[in-house]
């Protein structure tokens, strides 16, 4: 299959690589920069372990090709913590054990980046509304909706 | 301790082995019991996790694999040449081939149902493997599955279990074994079963129907392996958390001894039970890579996993009769119980060893009877899921006890109370020889009702119903047995198949201070989604008293760890205490010998103290860990002769099961081999709309008495996960085959794991603490909790709800189509229009 060119911003840096037009977005994103922190649970965009923002919006990246992301803008956890620092987002999860195996995590934190960039004071059922959009086998839930609530509070607070 | 209750039938005669326990549980812990953040989050939080499926080696490549189609068939050819053509592929295998140089993968069946890592002559299920194969990527190895053809010739399909009992002909899965798909039938008689049933007032009795569902971890299942040709050992990283108990069997279906195998932990993504072995994998990646010259990996696709691997749950009908007398009182549970195994028969009979070890609930129950019917059908094998058939049991005997108390007509909790063993009886045996080790029930349940604030509930109950609407409460009350031995594994085997000595499962570690005095904790047992390295950290901060900052957690693979059974069972918190204990008591020793040297102080007056050791009594006169590891590191020659002065700080210790006896000889009761004995209070508020059949949760509570709590945050993370699982087990999830044995329910899309959505507003987690007096520090197991209550106490409560309608549920899970069904069969028996 012949190989196409995709420009693709990720985190911040430009990427240019040719690809296999078939190549789906989170493989581009695992196996082509290495960037490992995008999971893969069901391939058929249920589960959402592999939602990444593009351009600002959740996107599941087992349902898109690399090649639609051309221009765009791709966020991935790795965006998260900045010099060595968890970001409010993931040190509530880690101070309301909003995690356990970890394999949903990166997915659920895009979301509620996503989120929490629309609205910075979402309600509790805002929240509800984002974390339903993924899976977590683990947690029930619960905690990760208290992380999101905690992270609300913490950036309000201006606390880092 | 109290005066032990053995039942008569068993020998009391030194029955109870002494307690092996060093540390006493006390009150003024500085780490246990505490809410330590965890210490694995920061790389999961990160996305540096390491898991399978992120391993990438120098000139790796990539395998698929293609999976039958149909249920049962003969193959009759496979021709590959299309894809051995394709660009990019290097390497077709096929059933025969990888035969030629491997063998069957590892069971725990006696006697044996052969398996191999690719099907060879039949196919026995959907989704089971037909060939693989190995190209530069993923989705060249996957076009040329496409590419491969495959003739063959239909089998009649066996998919009703009960049907399968009179399999014959062409229909029988595994001729070699005989001419039936009855893999075993045998009846386990504990206590005077007929005598009890003899002196009962009433005998309920009820067809029960537990579906199957599975674990499906949001990882699936991978391998990555390397063959060395120079030495003819192969490198292997999975997600299997066996790595250290039987990881060597999987080089013994590849032909290699041991030390030719090194298998290696990776961060894993979740398993609940259903990565206990992952043998499949790891047999057949490692197979490829031997046949191809180079490091290949394999990842499950999600369709890889729902349709072929470990993690199909129990699958039983239960014919049940429980004898009672007219006040309430229990007295002896009889039943048969079918359980449809699929096609391979993983892990034996396990599942209903381990049964046995709570079997009577946390109820005085007199006696048991047991004939197990155990069914090969065209399904994918059954695994391990959080449970491992006790949570079927759990669901059994709570509605045995709902049904006692609906026939005479008694208040749920009373009759749960009326038959709790009290907690002036434990030490406990039960019929099945199994000791409970210690317990507190009704204080659980009045916990339990405290938080749920039961008038409330009942208010809101009898408010709603004057509304008309469907308002149930439903309370199970169940044991939650800890610390596997493997005795669950085999005891249950046919007298005359190979048997088995005692068999402990045990749990290592090694701890070596640096010379800087930081302490690195080795662990044979891998992350799979629990919380290993907080707890080991918290245990090891507590027997130092160090600050947890100084520990680091590594995990050792079959190469270098001492034996370890990995987590599973609810076993490791206890398990992974006991080997700490152990090694830390001989560290400790040596520290104390070398700063008594230091101190010019006898070892035994010195204490550790916050980071230090010091002479006791005497502030001030005391070395920090550090400064005694480096004296120990390097200045030995500054020490006394003696090998308890030899260079370093380093101790291992490996950890046996705390209290495991054999079975009877003639089965009559099975020893103990489950004793670590948690117990849990479930309570659900429900309200059912009978016109949709949507169960909504509107309240719910757990109680769990786990002993002495490590890390309160993770054990109620547990309990909340964990009844999540529970009720999707309950209400939503089901491995469905239709009458062609398809699966339907494959993906995600119709195998309904529940969202958000499907949560109560919250779960409210309570803990009561019963110390085990055979465990150090009295910790008990908790990590299967949640799952293990959670669906009796929502039957219940949906039955509650619908009392009005008179319906029974005999039958999960409880999906708005089965509850409609329920509620319209009421409607057109008592002539009402029928609706939608």
């Amino acid at each position: 299959m012949s190989a196409v060119k995709v420009n693709v911003r990720v985190n911040g840096t430009a990427y240019a690589r040719e690809i296999e037009p078939r190549m789906l977005l989170c493989d581009f994103l695992r196996e082509e920069l290495e960037l490992k922190g995008t999971h893969i649970g069901c391939e058929h965009g249920v589960c959402g372990v592999c939602t990444v923002l593009v351009d600002g919006e959740s996107t599941r990246a087992c349902l898109l090709f690399a090649v639609q992301a051309d221009g765009a803008e791709v966020r991935t956890v790795e965006s998260l913590a900045k010099d060595g620092q968890l970001s409010p987002l993931q040190q509530a999860f880690r101070e309301n054990h909003g995690l356990q195996c970890g394999f949903c995590t990166p997915a659920m934190l895009m979301v509620a980046t996503e989120l929490l960039e629309h609205d910075p004071d979402p309600s509790l059922e805002d929240i509800r509304e984002a974390v339903s959009s993924n899976l977590c086998r683990c947690t029930g839930y619960f905690n990760i909706v208290d992380a999101v609530r905690t992270a609300v509070a913490m950036i309000k607070e201006g606390k880092q | 301790m109290n005066s032990p209750h053995i039942p008569k039938h068993i020998p009391s005669e030194g029955y109870i082995p002494q307690s092996r326990q060093r540390e006493k549980p006390r009150k003024d812990y500085k780490w246990i019991g505490k809410n330590m953040k965890r210490v694995e989050d920061p790389r999961l939080l990160t996305g540096q996790a390491g898991y399978i499926d992120d391993i990438k080696l120098p000139n790796m490549a990539y395998a698929a694999v293609l999976r039958s189609d149909r249920a049962h068939a003969r193959i009759k050819k496979i021709d590959v040449a299309k894809a051995k053509a394709l660009p990019g592929v290097l390497l077709v295998m096929t059933g025969e081939d990888a035969k030629k140089v491997t063998g069957p993968t590892a069971q725990f069946a006696s006697p044996p149902v052969v398996q191999y890592c690719i099907a060879v002559d039949r196919v026995r299920h959907v989704g089971e493997a037909v060939a693989a194969v190995v190209a530069e990527n993923r989705y060249i190895a996957e076009d040329a599955c496409e590419l491969i053809d495959v003739e063959y010739e239909d089998l009649p399909v066996v998919v009703d279990p009960e049907q399968a009992v009179h399999s014959t002909g062409d229909a029988v899965l595994h001729p070699d074994r005989g001419p039936t798909n009855l893999a075993y039938r045998k009846t386990f008689s504990f206590g005077p079963v007929d005598d009890d049933f003899a002196k009962a007032d009433r005998v309920v009795e009820r067809r029960l129907r537990w579906a199957r569902s599975g674990a499906q971890p949001l990882e699936t299942v991978g391998a990555v392996a390397e063959y060395h040709s120079g030495t003819g050992k192969f490198t292997v990283y999975g997600n299997s958390s066996f790595v250290n108990y039987v990881g060597w069997l999987v080089g013994a279906s590849l032909g290699v001894p041991a030390h030719k195998f090194n298998l290696i932990p990776v961060t894993t993504g979740g398993s609940f039970g259903s990565k206990l072995f992952t043998h499949k994998v790891l047999t057949l990646t490692a197979t490829l890579a031997r046949a191809c010259g180079r490091p290949v990996k394999y990842m499950e696709d999600r369709l890889d996993n729902t349709m072929s691997c470990d993690n199909h749950g129990s699958d039983r009908i239960y014919y049940c009769k429980l004898a009672v007398k007219n006040d309430g009182t229990i007295l002896a549970l009889k039943f048969q119980v079918i359980d449809d195994y699929g096609a391979y028969l993983q892990f034996g009979y396990g599942t209903h060893g381990n049964s046995l070890c709570q079997i009577v609930g946390p109820y005085r129950i007199n006696s048991v009877e047991m004939e197990l019917v155990a069914v090969l059908t065209n399904k994918c094998q059954q695994g391990a899921y959080r449970g491992f058939g006790s949570e079927v049991t759990n669901w059994m005997v709570e509605r045995m006890v709902d049904a006692a108390a609906d026939e005479l007509k008694m208040d749920p909790f009373e009759i749960r109370r009326k038959n709790f063993i009290r907690p002036d009886q434990f030490p406990y045996v039960i019929p099945t020889g199994n000791l409970y080790d210690s317990g507190n029930y009704p204080a659980v349940m009045d916990e339990a009702l405290r938080i749920a604030d039961i008038k409330k509930w009942k208010d809101i109950q009898a408010k709603g119903r004057a509304e008309g609407r469907c308002i149930g409460i439903g309370v199970a009350t169940c044991q939650e047995r800890s610390v596997f031995s493997a005795t669950e594994f085999w005891s249950l085997n046919p007298l005359d198949t190979p048997g088995f000595q005692l068999t402990s499962s045990p749990e290592s570690t090694q701890i070596r201070i640096d010379p800087t005095g930081n302490i690195q904790v080795t662990l044979g047992s891998p992350f799979w989604g629990n919380s290993p390295e907080t707890i080991a950290t918290q245990i090891v901060a507590e027997q130092f008293q160090c600050d947890p900052g100084n520990v680091n957690i590594v995990y050792a693979g079959t190469d270098s760890a001492f034996n370890s059974t990995g987590p599973g069972g609810s076993r490791f918190t206890v398990m992974i205490a006991g080997a700490i204990v152990g090694a830390s008591v001989k560290l400790k020793e040596k520290i104390r010998r070398i700063a008594g040297q230091m101190l010019e102080s006898s070892p035994g007056d010195l204490e550790f103290r916050d980071g230090k050791i010091g002479v006791k009594g005497v502030p001030g006169m005391e070395k920090t860990i550090g400064e005694v590891a480096l004296f120990a590191h390097y200045f030995r020659l500054g020490l006394p002769d003696g090998d308890e002065y030899s260079s370093g700080l380093d101790a291992s210790y490996v950890y046996d099961h705390p209290l495991t006896t054999m079975p009877a000889a003639d089965r009559s009761h099975l020893g103990i081999f489950y004793p670590i004995m948690g117990h849990m209070c479930h309570m659900a508020l429900v309200e059912v709309d009978p016109k949709t059949g949507k169960v909504k949760i509107l309240d719910y509570v757990a109680v769990h008495d786990a002993g002495t709590v490590v890390n309160p945050m993770t054990l109620a993370g547990h309990i909340r996960g964990g009844t999540a699982q529970g009720i999707g087990s309950a209400l939503y999830e089901h491995f469905y085959y239709d009458e062609n044995g398809q699966l339907l329910t494959a993906s995600f899309a119709d195998y309904l794991i529940p969202t958000l959505d499907e949560m109560p507003a919250q779960i409210r987690v309570g803990h009561v603490e019963t110390p085990s007096p055979f465990t150090e520090y009295g910790i008990k197991g908790g990590g299967e909790g949640g799952r293990m209550g959670a669906p009796p106490a929502l039957t219940r409560a949906v039955e509650d709800a619908l009392s009005r309608y008179g319906i029974r549920v005999d039958e999960l899970p409880l999906t708005p189509r089965r509850v409609r069904s329920l509620v319209r069969a009421t409607e057109q028996r008592q002539g009402r229009t029928p609706g939608i």
